[in-house]
């Protein structure tokens, strides 16, 4: 439905190696504005690397990215977050001394004139996103450490939406959650997405995944295994990609993935 | 009590000091700190809390604290420094030569020119910054570790201090360098209330402006009346401070001195307090601007956000290598200041200087607090824990306990305040 015009971000034949393990082997990837891309494979397939990639975790060994069609060079966390691109990890990227405000403009404190922190007003700008995200959300003066899951998840998540990311990349962000905090997820996704904001969710929740995303992509020993609409595949169709690394019998196979 | 009345207690008690924003901790230390002095005040008849002991212990006091505020930063970051005794001796070293040789022989000035302390500090401070930086560009960016970097440090800086002096005392350092030392240079009585004044005014306002800032927020905010007893609380014990320091007279012939220095005729009967020493003046505005730094600078918050969680300060893009560099150099920049404060102090530079004080410096950071796990410390604690460890070694000495039973206790009080912190933490869950 979205294959038309510029994709908001394509990565081209990504590779990157932890030592001799090639964690990310030529993978190639797009989405488009509005559209949520899932992301599936086995532990240590190369999910979380590929996106780190994208987020500025990691730089890629070979391969280019483009945003808006135009090349770009992500060396680091800022370079991203300068094209929108905001990252949800996997492993909480949250300081676990620091209160909710704290976290969530880290940063990208707002100053004063003089170049002093304004607390008083970060907190007020946290209060007003939580109240949208999770209005249940009381603990502004503590330090995160002391919330929950579900809660540190919002902090994290109310981090990538107040700063307008057009760029949003989810790793396993209801892997903490209760079914609660799940659904909130889900619409948040939904919302996000109805704006116009372009999502890679990586999940290992094959229904969650079908359900949420437009399109899928398997990954298997770093390699690309294949991307499919929701619509033309089945669950098991996805599963037997994830476990035997190949493309569905009957789908058209335009090129040897490995 | 069963033991769900006993939680609930002790919750009511816990939401009543947080209502009133009360930190535990800072009372418990500072409840520490009163004791100590009350018990050997007992215990010396007086002694130890005359206006004299009291003006030494604070002169005494300074250099540690200085190094103290600095190695907060290092710790919180979850590094260490063990190298800022040896690095203050190269800075002292270094300021007492160029003060008595490089300056006279090359520019020409006599010890006791107006510039030669301006300058001498500030060749002190630009090489404790440069030695600074350079441990963090190794730490940071070359990834070796703080404890080695900095043990390393420990013998080059301690032997480089030697051989820019030859291993010699040297001394007597220039008049307006020695001022910062402590009985040497004083603000006088008028002078130290004038300061008392700014200091309570300077309290009070802050103290005004958070509330009206969490006002405007609509945040709560804690009772009129608590505000009122801190302010007043805060208020009484600078001006306490300021009159003991002001009671400590000056004797009689050193006041004639002085007066004569000026070219007059001291009149009969007069008499003049110290005040508050200039080393610890300096030491209030470091505190001050060392508070500032942590808690309303971008630097303080990515310091600690790095040490809370080094991940996820790098994923925020917060450049660590380059924060650790910028933690180094103002640890340098500490102890280079701490030279200035400990050489002028002594009036010479000697070859021991600051001996065994990266122990001392690192005491008092995690006696005040600063855990080593990263990502936790204040600077009043840090200061606070100097101050203790001080009057615990200066009180032991006047009550005459043996040395090598003085160095027991304090080891063991090193100790001791840790693991009572610990379970502190562990009991009320706070960080
Ligand atoms: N920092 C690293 N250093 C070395 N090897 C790494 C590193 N990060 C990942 N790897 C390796 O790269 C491969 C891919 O890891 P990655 O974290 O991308 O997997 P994943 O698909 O996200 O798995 P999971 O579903 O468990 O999150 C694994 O073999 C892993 O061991
Ligand atoms: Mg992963």
């Amino acid at each position: 439905m979205t294959d038309r015009g510029t994709p908001l971000v394509e990565m081209r034949d990504i590779e990157l190696a932890f030592g001799g393990i090639k964690a990310v082997d030529g993978v190639s990837l797009d989405l488009f504005p509005g559209e949520v891309v899932g992301v599936l494979g086995h532990n240590g397939a190369g999910k979380s690397t590929l996106i780190k990639i994208l987020s500025g975790a990691y730089r890629m060994d070979a391969g280019e990215i483009r945003i808006d069609g135009a090349r770009v060079e992500i060396t680091n966390p800022r370079d991203a977050r300068a094209h929108n691109i905001e990252t949800i990890y996997q492993q909480l990227a949250l300081a676990d001394n620091l209160d909710a405000a704290a976290n969530l403009f880290l940063g990208r404190e707002i100053v004063n004139a003089v170049g002093l922190m304004d607390d008083a007003q970060m907190e007020s700008e946290t209060r007003k996103i939580m109240a949208r995200l999770n209005p249940n959300f009381r603990k502004f003066a503590m330090p995160v450490k002391s919330l929950s899951g579900g809660q540190r998840q919002s902090v994290a998540i109310a981090r990538a939406v107040y700063f307008n990311a057009r760029i949003l990349i989810m790793d396993e962000p209801t892997a903490a959650l209760g079914v609660q905090e799940t659904k909130m997820v889900a619409e948040l996704i939904q919302d996000l997405k109805a704006r116009g904001i372009g999502i890679f969710l990586i999940s290992h929740d094959v229904h969650d995944v079908m359900d949420l995303c437009d399109r899928v992509m398997v990954m298997k020993n770093g390699q690309h295994v294949g991307t499919e609409r929701v619509e033309d595949v089945t669950d098991d169709d996805i599963l037997s990609m994830i476990i035997l690394g190949k493309k569905p019998e009957r789908a058209p196979e335009p090129e040897g993935a490995a | 009590m069963s033991d769900t009345a006993r939680a609930a207690e002790s919750r009511r008690r816990r939401s009543l000091f947080e209502a009133l924003e009360i930190d535990t901790r800072l009372v418990g230390m500072i409840g520490a700190f009163v004791v100590l002095c009350l018990g050997f005040d007992f215990v010396t008849d007086g002694r130890f809390l005359t206006p004299r002991n009291v003006f030494n212990l604070t002169i005494q006091t300074v250099s540690v604290a200085i190094m103290a505020m600095g190695m907060v930063f290092v710790i919180v970051t979850r590094h260490i420094d063990l190298s800022v005794g040896s690095l203050l001796a190269t800075c002292s070293a270094l300021m007492a030569i160029t003060q008595t040789v490089y300056i006279p022989e090359y520019l020409g000035l006599p010890m006791g020119h107006p510039l030669t302390a301006p300058i001498t500090i500030v060749v002190g401070l630009v090489a404790g910054t440069m030695i600074g930086a350079m441990h963090g560009y190794l730490i940071g960016y070359l990834a070796v570790p703080a404890f080695i970097v900095t043990l390393g440090g420990l013998l080059v800086w301690r032997n480089a201090a030697w051989y820019i002096t030859g291993g010699q005392t040297i001394g007597p350092l220039d008049p307006n360098f020695m001022a910062f030392g402590g009985i040497n240079g004083t603000l006088g009585e008028t002078l130290s209330w004038a300061f008392g004044g700014v200091a309570v005014l300077a309290a009070l306002i802050v103290l005004w402006r958070a509330r009206v800032e969490k006002q405007r927020y609509e945040f709560p905010v804690k009772p009129l009346w608590a505000e009122i007893a801190l302010g007043a609380l805060i208020a009484a014990v600078i001006m306490g401070f300021v009159a003991t320091l002001n009671a400590y007279q000056i004797p009689t012939p050193r006041l004639e001195r002085m007066w004569a220095e000026a070219g007059r005729e001291m009149p009969e009967g007069h008499t003049a307090g110290y005040g508050i020493p200039i080393s610890v003046f300096v030491l209030v505005i470091l505190a001050i601007i060392m508070t500032i730094v942590a808690r309303r600078t971008r630097l303080g918050r990515y310091i600690f956000a790095t040490g809370g969680n080094p991940d996820a300060a790098e994923l925020s893009g917060i450049n660590t290598r380059l924060l650790t560099v910028k933690v180094f150099a103002i640890m340098g920049a500490l102890c280079a200041l701490s030279a200035v404060v400990a050489s002028a102090r002594l009036a010479n530079h000697s070859n021991d200087i600051g001996t065994l004080d990266e122990l001392r410096v690192i005491a008092a950071a995690v006696i005040g607090g600063t855990a080593l796990s990263g990502g936790i410390g204040t600077i009043y604690g840090a200061i606070l824990g100097a101050l203790i460890m001080q009057s615990l070694q200066s009180g032991m000495a006047m009550v005459g306990v043996d040395a090598p039973l003085q160095n027991i206790v304090v080891g063991s009080v090193l100790v001791l305040a840790v693991l009572i912190d610990i379970i502190y933490r562990k009991r009320t869950g706070v960080t």
